[in-house]
C-alpha cells in the first residue's frame, strides 16, 4: 500500500500531466485544424441567449396525414368508375372512414385503398384495414404508423428550423430533437428571440390557386371545393378561394425581398423551378384577366389579376409590405413550410450582461472556496493537508479535462458543483489524515501508521462517495437544463476525487517518506 | 503551518456523553420536523418557475425603477397585477406572471409585458426571460420528484447492503428528519422550490450519508473490538473518536457553501447557496444527535448479534 514502482510512479504523473494537456484547450485557441481541440462548453445561462423548447401540433399532422389519404382515396375512386361514395376523415379516432353504395365495387376499392399504404414490403404495415358486415370500410393509422409520421414530420421540421435560423445570422445554433415531437433550439448570444420566435411561428406554407368569382361570399359556408379566406391588409375582408392547389410553394427555388420600380413599394420576387414554371405557366395562360390567391397560411396575401401568361417562372408578391416583413416572407419562403404549426413551450433566455455576472459570482465563489478550504487543510493538517491540496487542485484538472474530453455544458449550478467538489474531494484525505493520526496515537510506527490509515479509512471513504455519486447520476438522468450541469460536474469530481484523495495523496507522501524517513510523523 | 497541523478544530480524547442529550436531541428533531411538515402543507412551498409554469422576466429599468408606474403599464394592458419585487439595484426588478391556460397564450403575454414596458419605461431592457408551460412544468415537477425519490430508494439499498439492518434503519430515519427540515426551511424563507433546489437536496442528502456512514463505521468496528462494553457508552466513545472527521468533512462543505451563499446572492443560484449551508448544519447534527440516538433505541443485543454475524473479510483487520 505505501509503495510505488517507477512504474506506477510514472503512469500516475502521466495521468496528472494528461489531465493538464486536456485542459488547456479551455485556455487556449485552437493551434491548427487537425489538432483534436475538444473544451467545455458554457451554458447559454453563462454566455448569454435564448434557449426554446418547441412541440411539434401532432393533431395537425394526422389530421394532414389523414386529409391526404381520404383525397387520395377519393381520387382514385373516380379514376376506378366506382359510383356513389363516401370518405370522411375520423381525426379523433386517427382513421378514415369509406362507404361505397354498391356492393360488388367494395373489394375492388379495398385494393385501391390498400394502396395508400406507405410502407415497404416486409415492413410493419403503418394502416391497419377493417370491414364492417355492413360493408364500411375503416382505415386506422396504425401506432407504428403515427410514430412514423411523428419521427418524419420532426425530422422535417428540424430541417426547416434550421434553415430559419440559418437565414437570421445567429452563430452556431444548437437545434436537436428531445423525446418524440419536441426540438431544443439553443440560440448563443440571442438576447430577444422575438423575432426568432416569429420565424418559426408560421408554418408558411404558401398555394397559388385560382378564385371562384361565381361564389357568394356573403353565404356561412362556402359550396364544395372553395374556401373562404381573409384578404390580408386592406381592411381585411373575405374572399372566395378554390381549393385545388395549382402550383406549392414547394415549387419555389428562391425568394428575396425588394422594391418595385415604378412605385417604390417592397415585394417578394421569386423564381420557380422547373416543374413550377411549367405549371404556372399553364394556368397562367388558360387564366388571362382573371385574378388567382396567394395563400400563405390560409390567408390571402395577395390576389392580383393575371394580365398576360407568366413563362418565365418569375413572379412578385405585393402586399402591404414593410422592408421587415417582405424579408420574413422571403426567409420563410426560402426555407420551405413546415410540416405542422409549432408552439414554444418553454423559453429561458439570459442576457450576456446577466451571463456575464453570473460567471463572475461562480468564478468568485470558486476562487474564495479554493483559499478557503486550502487554508483550513493547511492550519489543520498541516503537511499532510498540504498533501491533500495538491491532491485537490489534481482533482480540479482531472475535473476539467473530463469534462472537455466529453464537451459538457458548464452551466451557474455547475459551477456550484465545481466549488462543492472541493469541498468533498478533501474529506477523503480528511479521513485518513485522522484514521493515520489515531493509529500514531494507538503507537504504530510511521509506516505502519500510514499503511493501516489508507486501507481503513478507504471502505468509508468508498461508501460515503457511492451514495453521492448515485444519488447525482440520478439527478442527471431525471434532471434537464441547468441543473443537469452541477449534476454532471459533481459525478465527474466524485469519480477523480476518489483517484486524487486516495492515488496522488498517497504517492505523494510516500515519496516524502521514503526521502525523509522521519522518526514521528507531522500529524 | 507548512509542516505540523497548527490547531485541533476538537481536542483529542473528548469524552462527550452525548447519549445523555438522547431525548433532547430527538425531541428537538421531532418537533422541528413536525413544525416543516405543518409549513409544508400551510402556507406551504413556494414553487418555482421550473414546477409551477408562468413567466419570470428580470429587467433593468435606466433609471431608478418606479414599480407603481410598471404596475399600472401592466395592468393596462390587462396583465392583471403580476407579481413585482426589486431586488439588488435600484434599477432591476424581477416580474412574475401566474401560468397560463396555454402555451401560446404564455408567449402573448412576454410580447404584452415588452409591449407594455417600452411605453411605460422606454429603454428598459429585458435581462432574462423564463415562460414555462403547464405541460412542460408538470413533467419537471414529475422528474424532479423521481430523481429524489429513486436517489432515496437507492441510498437506502446501498446501505441496507452495507450495514447491519440497524444502521440502515437509522440512517434513513435520519434523512427523513433531515428532508422534512430542508422543506421547512424551504417553506420558512419562501425560496424557490424548482430543479436547482432538488440538486440541493440531492447534495444534502449525500453529505448527510457521508456523515453517517463515517460514524456508524466506527461504531461496527468497535463494536467488534470491545465486546463487552455496554452500547451507550460504545456509541458515545466512537462519536467522540470520530469528532474531529465529523466536524472536518463538513467544515470543508461549509467553507466551501459560504462563498456560494455570499457571492450567488443576485443569481439564480441563491436559494441553492443557502439550502446547501443549511443542509450541512442539518446533516452534520443529525448524525450526532439523532442517527446514533436511533442505534440505542434499536437495541444492544440485536446490533451486536448482527455486526459478528456481518464481519466482512474486508473488515477483519478491524478485529484484531
Amino acid at each position: 500500500m505505501m509503495y510505488f514502482s517507477r512504474l506506477q510512479t510514472w503512469l500516475i504523473l502521466g495521468v496528472c500531466a494528461l489531465g493538464v494537456l486536456l485542459s488547456l484547450p479551455n485556455l487556449l485557441p485552437k493551434p491548427a485544424s487537425w489538432v483534436p481541440w475538444r473544451a467545455i462548453n458554457l451554458g447559454l445561462d453563462l454566455k448569454g441567449g435564448s434557449y426554446l423548447l418547441l412541440e411539434v401540433d401532432m393533431n395537425a399532422v394526422i389530421k394532414e396525414r389523414l386529409d391526404s389519404m381520404a383525397d387520395s382515396a377519393r381520387q382514385s375512386f373516380r379514376r376506378a368508375g366506382i359510383p356513389r361514395f363516401l370518405v370522411t376523415a375520423q381525426q379523433a379516432q386517427n382513421r378514415i372512414t369509406v362507404r361505397v353504395e354498391d356492393p360488388t365495387k367494395i373489394a375492388q376499392a379495398m385494393g385501391l385503398l390498400r394502396e395508400l399504404s406507405t410502407a415497404q414490403p416486409g415492413q410493419r404495415p403503418d394502416l391497419e384495414f377493417e370491414q364492417a358486415p355492413d360493408g364500411l370500410i375503416t382505415v386506422t393509422l396504425s401506432p407504428i404508423g403515427l410514430r412514423e409520421r411523428a419521427t418524419a414530420a420532426v425530422g422535417q421540421s428540424i430541417e426547416i428550423v434550421r434553415r430559419r435560423i440559418d437565414e437570421t445570422g445567429v452563430v452556431d445554433p444548437v437545434i436537436t430533437r428531445q423525446g418524440e415531437a419536441r426540438i431544443v433550439v439553443q440560440l448563443p448570444g440571442v438576447e430577444d428571440p422575438n423575432r426568432i420566435k416569429q420565424l418559426l411561428g408560421k408554418t408558411a406554407r404558401m398555394t397559388f390557386r385560382l378564385t371562384d368569382e361565381s361564389a357568394n361570399i356573403s353565404q356561412a359556408v362556402p359550396p364544395p371545393g372553395v374556401d373562404f379566406l381573409t384578404l390580408e391588409g386592406r381592411g381585411g375582408g373575405r374572399i372566395a378561394v378554390r381549393r385545388r392547389i395549382e402550383v406549392d410553394g414547394a415549387n419555389l427555388i428562391d425568394a428575396r425581398a425588394g422594391q418595385d420600380t415604378r412605385n417604390s413599394q417592397w415585394v417578394v420576387n421569386f423564381t420557380f423551378d422547373s416543374v413550377g414554371t411549367r405549371r404556372f405557366a399553364e394556368i397562367s395562360r388558360a387564366n388571362v384577366g382573371r385574378p388567382f390567391a396567394i395563400v400563405l397560411d390560409d390567408k390571402v396575401i395577395s390576389a392580383p389579376v393575371i394580365n398576360e401568361p407568366i413563362v418565365g417562372g418569375r413572379g412578385q408578391i405585393s402586399g402591404n409590405f414593410t422592408a421587415a416583413s417582405a424579408n420574413e416572407l422571403a426567409i420563410l419562403l426560402r426555407a420551405g413550410a413546415l410540416p405542422a404549426p409549432l408552439t414554444v413551450i418553454e423559453e429561458r433566455t439570459v442576457g450576456p450582461e446577466l451571463g456575464a455576472d453570473a460567471i463572475r459570482a461562480g468564478a468568485l465563489a470558486i476562487g474564495v472556496g479554493f483559499v478557503l478550504v486550502l487554508a483550513y487543510m493547511a492550519v489543520f493538517y498541516g503537511l499532510f493537508g498540504w498533501f491533500a491540496n495538491v491532491a485537490m487542485i489534481a482533482n480540479l484538472v482531472l475535473m476539467i479535462a473530463i469534462l472537455s474530453l466529453m464537451e459538457a455544458t458548464l452551466t451557474l449550478p455547475g459551477m456550484a458543483g465545481i466549488l462543492l467538489t472541493l469541498g468533498l474531494s478533501v474529506d477523503a484525505n480528511i479521513l485518513i489524515n485522522e484514521r493515520i493520526r489515531e493509529e500514531v496515537i494507538a503507537g504504530r510506527s510511521p509506516l505502519n501508521a500510514m499503511q493501516h490509515g489508507y486501507s481503513r479509512a478507504f471502505s468509508t471513504i468508498l461508501d460515503s462517495n457511492a451514495t453521492g455519486f448515485l444519488s447525482h447520476v440520478m439527478l442527471f438522468t431525471f434532471g434537464a437544463g441547468p441543473v443537469r450541469g452541477f449534476a454532471i460536474t459533481i459525478t465527474v469530481g466524485i469519480l477523480t476525487s476518489m483517484f486524487t484523495a486516495t492515488v496522488v495523496a498517497r504517492l505523494l507522501m510516500v515519496r516524502w517518506y521514503a526521502r525523509n524517513r522521519p522518526q514521528a510523523l507531522p500529524v | 503551518m507548512f509542516i505540523r497541523p497548527l490547531f485541533r478544530i476538537v481536542p483529542d480524547n473528548t469524552n462527550y456523553k452525548f447519549m445523555k442529550g438522547r431525548y433532547l436531541g430527538l425531541i428537538v428533531s421531532a418537533f422541528l420536523s413536525t413544525a416543516s411538515v405543518i409549513l409544508f402543507f400551510h402556507p406551504g412551498l413556494h414553487l418555482g418557475i421550473d414546477f409551477a409554469g408562468g413567466i419570470v422576466m428580470e429587467i433593468r429599468t435606466p433609471g431608478p425603477a418606479d414599480i407603481p408606474a410598471l404596475k399600472h403599464g401592466l395592468a393596462q394592458k390587462g396583465l392583471g397585477e403580476p407579481a413585482m419585487q426589486r431586488f439588488g439595484d435600484d434599477n432591476a426588478v424581477m416580474i412574475r406572471l401566474g401560468p397560463q391556460p396555454t402555451e401560446a397564450e404564455n408567449q402573448k403575454m412576454i410580447t404584452r409585458v415588452r409591449e407594455s414596458l417600452e411605453a411605460t419605461a422606454p429603454g428598459t431592457r429585458i435581462v432574462r426571460t423564463d415562460a414555462v408551460g403547464a405541460a412542460v412544468s408538470g413533467e419537471l415537477f414529475r422528474d424532479g420528484m423521481i430523481a429524489l425519490g429513486v436517489s432515496m430508494l437507492m441510498i437506502l439499498i446501498y446501505i441496507w447492503f452495507r450495514f447491519e439492518w440497524q444502521f440502515a434503519v437509522g440512517a434513513v430515519i435520519t434523512l427523513i428528519l433531515d428532508i422534512t427540515k430542508a422543506i421547512g426551511f424551504l417553506a420558512i424563507t419562501g425560496l424557490d422550490f424548482d430543479l436547482v433546489m432538488v440538486g440541493a437536496i440531492l447534495s444534502i442528502l449525500g453529505y448527510s450519508t457521508n456523515d453517517k456512514v463515517v460514524v456508524y463505521d466506527r461504531m461496527r468496528e468497535n463494536l467488534r473490538r470491545y465486546k463487552t462494553m455496554p452500547l451507550r457508552d460504545l456509541i458515545d466513545l466512537s462519536i467522540n473518536e470520530t469528532l474531529n472527521r465529523t466536524v472536518g468533512t463538513s467544515m470543508t462543505i461549509f467553507l466551501a457553501s459560504v462563498p456560494l451563499v455570499i457571492f450567488a446572492s443576485g443569481t439564480s443560484l441563491a436559494g441553492f447557496a443557502w439550502m446547501n449551508l443549511f443542509g450541512v448544519i442539518v446533516g452534520t447534527s443529525s448524525s450526532i444527535f439523532i442517527a446514533a440516538p436511533i442505534l440505542l433505541f434499536l437495541g444492544e443485543n440485536r446490533l451486536r448479534r448482527d455486526a459478528q454475524a456481518h464481519a466482512k473479510p474486508a473488515d477483519a483487520p478491524a478485529a484484531q
